[in-house]
Parts: structure tokens; sequence; C-alpha cells
């Protein structure tokens, strides 16, 4: 347990695994865009419009993803004081703030062709955005506090706060949708999905979660350079590297 | 395969395209940027370990 | 722990005390209150039928934002003179000091707003039978806020613009108590039936009791460090 949660061994296996995992991405992307956009048929009600699903679904898969590794983590921090992973906790956030702006706004261009409007509150959507806030918070936090311990364990806090909110988040934008929504706007979903549409949304899906790994794992090694800076061996790997 | 068809999207080109042109965008930024920060933070710390050196 | 009740009973009397000889302290979020509630007819129009119609949300979104003005003054001051380290290091769960911190605080900020409440009813045309429903919501609702804000208070302790920075913090997680604050007023409006709405305040209110000094406790901990 030990090995795994020191930097230095943590930051040479981040480094040896990044060009593989960025290969894997980019194979998988590229699948998933050649089923997304060439063998998936058009839909019967949506046409071509329904293809805005294969980015907007899975980002919005990993917003929540991102966010529940963000407080895990958190959690981890806060019990067993692990460096390693108040570095990745933070990581995380920009990640996972990129992934809930890019649902947001694919949301926003999928729902303009269906109801005619850039936004209509719908209940996903609204809570998609409140994610967004909580996601902006937790940065603004970080951002405020010098010390980097009292800074990772206060985020971590306010994660966890975030994480238990969310459910009723969820639940209360549901339950004020249902009351306020015109009947005219549909809610925005799937089409009936055929079995050829699942196989885009999971590569995307895999794509995106192979992607994050990535660049989580690029981002821990710049922190760890910088919070380890005290150390020989960083010295060491200042001195080596161009 | 007929291009011009493929990328008029049915009507919906810019809906469609705006999104997955977005989500590239979003996925170069976050490749770049861990990128140029290793960058920077290599120079901060070099420069960080030379005064260290010096005031030793 | 020495004299539990006795010590709890002092904080609540003594923190009533320091707050009400900086009355300031206390009038300004409900002054706020008031005017923010008056800007809208101002903004909107004083068609009847609008003002009653957003009635619920406005006032309910002005209660909060004046919640969010008060929050610094829960912890700044005995931060400032160690008095919040020495709560820290007492003999005593820290987690029934600070529960008994936000109910004094809330004794003097989010009471007020409940009883100044059916003023602001009447200034938003908001129909007689609906005052009791509005005054309900908030006595269940404004709690629940000090609650939450506790915590975004505690994280923030000490930092600079930790005022704005506790609003971003703690207005999204706000958001479920105002659907249903807001929810219950509009829903007795339309004539319709507000059980659930209550139900869920109360339920959000018992979950607030129970988790929240304790996050908020904790939060201190991690800031006085």
């Amino acid at each position: 347990m030990h090995k795994y949660a020191s930097p230095k061994f943590f930051y040479t296996l981040a480094g040896q695994l990044t060009p593989w995992l960025a290969a894997l991405t980019a194979v998988l992307l590229l699948a998933g865009l050649y089923f997304g956009l060439f063998v998936a048929p058009p839909d019967y009600q949506q046409g071509e419009s329904y293809r805005i699903m294969f980015i907007h679904v899975p980002a919005a898969w990993m917003s929540m993803f991102v966010y529940m590794l963000m407080a895990g983590a958190g959690a981890v921090a806060l019990v067993w004081n692990i460096k390693l992973a108040e570095m990745f906790a933070a990581c995380c956030a920009p990640i996972g703030a990129s992934f809930t702006f890019l649902a947001l706004v694919t949301g926003s261009l999928w729902g303009k062709p269906m109801w005619g409007a850039w936004w209509a509150w719908d209940a996903r959507l609204t809570s998609e955005l409140i994610l967004f806030f909580l996601y902006i918070g937790y940065m603004a936090l970080q951002a405020s506090i010098d010390d980097p311990r009292r800074a990772a364990r206060a985020s971590a806090i306010l994660a966890l706060v975030g994480v238990v909110n969310i459910p009723v988040i969820h639940f209360s934008v549901q339950w004020w949708n249902t009351l306020h929504q015109p009947a005219s706007v549909t809610r925005m979903g799937a089409p009936t999905i055929a079995p050829i549409m699942l196989v885009p949304l999971l590569l995307m899906a895999l794509a995106f979660t192979v992607y994050f790994f990535t660049v989580v794992l690029m981002r821990m090694r710049n922190e760890i350079l910088e919070r380890e800076r005290h150390t020989g061996w960083v010295a060491e790997i200042l001195e080596s590297e161009p | 395969m007929n291009w011009s068809h493929f990328f008029a999207m049915g009507g919906y080109a810019v809906y469609v395209w705006s999104s997955y042109g977005l989500a590239v965008l979003i996925l170069i930024l976050n490749l770049y940027l861990p990128l140029a920060r290793r960058k920077t933070v290599q120079r901060r710390l070099r420069e960080f370990l030379r005064l260290k050196e010096q005031t030793r | 722990m020495p004299n539990l009740i006795k010590t709890v009973a002092f904080l609540f009397r003594r923190d009533l005390t320091v707050a009400l000889r900086r009355s300031t302290d206390i009038l300004t979020p409900l002054v706020f209150f008031v005017i923010v509630v008056s800007l809208f007819p101002l903004g909107l129009g004083a068609e009847p039928t609008v003002l009653r119609t957003v009635a619920p949300g406005v006032i309910w979104v002005a209660a909060l934002l004046a919640t969010m003005l008060s929050l610094n003054r829960l912890f700044a001051n005995d931060y400032a003179d160690g008095t919040l380290e020495q709560m820290a290091l007492a003999p005593y769960p820290l987690t029934l000091l600070v529960f008994t911190k936000v109910a004094a605080h809330w004794a003097l900020t989010g009471l007020p707003l409940v009883l100044i409440s059916p003023l602001l009813a009447v200034q938003m045309n908001l129909p007689d039978s609906a005052i009791g429903t509005l005054v309900l919501s908030l006595l269940l609702g404004t709690p629940v806020l000090s609650l939450l804000g506790a915590v975004g208070a505690a994280l923030t302790l000490g930092l600079r613009g930790g005022g704005v920075l506790v609003s971003l913090l703690v207005l999204p997680l706000y958001t479920p108590v105002l659907i249903f604050g807001a929810g219950a007023v509009s829903g007795v409006v339309t004539g319709l039936d507000i059980e659930a709405q209550f139900s869920l305040l109360g339920a959000f209110l018992a979950l607030a009791v129970t988790f929240a000094p304790w996050a908020a406790a904790a939060a201190l901990r991690v800031s006085l460090d």
C-alpha cells in the first residue's frame, strides 16, 4: 500500500501509462465517431440531430462520474491523509467541469431544433447546470486557499457535502420540472434506441473515460513535481530532463 | 458516400457540427493545458532549485 | 464534560447579546430582504396578477440572498478574537457548540425574515390564504439555510473574498429548499395539495439539523489548523 501511495512511484507509473492511455483513447474515439456518424442510421423522429446524443450523453455521464471520483478521493484524503488522493481530487475538478460544460452546451444545441428554444429548463439540463455551479464553487474554494493541505481538506468536505446533495437536487428539480414544464416540451431523451445506436454511445463513453484518466494523470504529474519540489528525486528529474 | 449529404446532416448541420466541434475543442484543450503547465512548472522549479543551491 | 447544558445555554445567550449590541448586523439583512422584494414591482410593473404569480419565488430568493449576506457574522467575530479556537479546544463537542451558534444566528437573522414576510406578501399581492403557508414554509426553510450556510462559512473562514465565495458554494445547495419552499406557496395559491412540499421541507430540516453542524465543525477544524 505504501509503495502506491508514494508520489515518486506514482509519478513514474503515470509517465509510463500516459502514452498508452492516450493511444487507447484515440482508437476508441475514432471507433466511436465512425459508428456514430457513419454506421448508425438516422432516427425516425429526430433525423440526424440525434447524433448529438453521442457527445451529450457520455459528457453528462462523465460529469457525474468525475464528481463521484473527486468526492471519493476527498474522503480518502480526509480519513487517511494521503497526499496523492488530495492531488487527484484537485486535478479532477477542471476536467469534470469541462465535461459538464460540454454536456450543457450540447444539450442546448440538441434542444434547439427540438423545442425551438436555446434553453428550456429541462429537468436534466437544469440539474447539470447546478452541477456546473458545484464544480465552479469547488474550484473557487481551492483557488482561494493558499495552504495546499487546508485547500485539499476544505474542498474534500465541500465535495462530500455536494455529493450528498446531488440526489436531493436531482429529485427536487425533477419534481419542479413536472409542475412547471409546458406540455409542448417533451422530455429530451434518446430516441427509441436501436441496438446499433448503443454501440457508438458506449464507445464514446469509454473513450471519454480513458481520456479522463490520461489527462488526470498528466495533471497529477505536474502537481506532484510542484508539491514534492523539496525532495531529491524531483531535483534529479529536473536535471536529467531537457 | 455522398459527402454533401453527410455534412448537411439532414438540415441540422449547425447543431451537430457545433456539438462535435466543441467536443474536439474541449478534448484538445484539456490535453494541451497540462502539457503547457508542465513546461512552466519545470521552468519555475529549476529556478527555485538554482536559488536554493546559491543560498546554501 | 462539566456542565454541558449550562455551557450551551451560556453560549446561546452570549451570542444573542453580542449580536444585539451590533444591531446593524441584524438589521441589514432584514432591510435588504425588504428592499429586494420591493425592487421587483419596480422592475416588473405593478400588474397585480403578475406580482401574485412571481411572489413566492421572489420572496424566497430574497430570503436566500438575505441569509447569504448574514453568514459571515456567524464565525467571523469569534475567529478574529480567538474565541473560536478556544471552542475547538474546549472539552465540549464542537458539533453541539456550532449548533448553538447557528441557532442563535437564526433567531436573529432567519426568524425576523419569517416575521416580516406577511408584510411582503401583501406588497406582492399574495392572497391572505397564502400568507400562513408562506410563513410556515419560511419557518421550516430558513433554519436549513442557516445550517447549510454555516458549513460554507466554516469552510471559508478568514479567506479573502469570503462573502462572495460563500454564496458560490452554498447557493447551489439551497436549490431544493427554494424549489419546495416557493413551490408550497405557489401551490396553495393555485389550490393544489401541498402536503408533499411540507413533508420535504420537514425532511430537509431534520437532515440539516442532524448533519450540518457536524460538517461545519469538521470544516472549522480544517480552517483553524
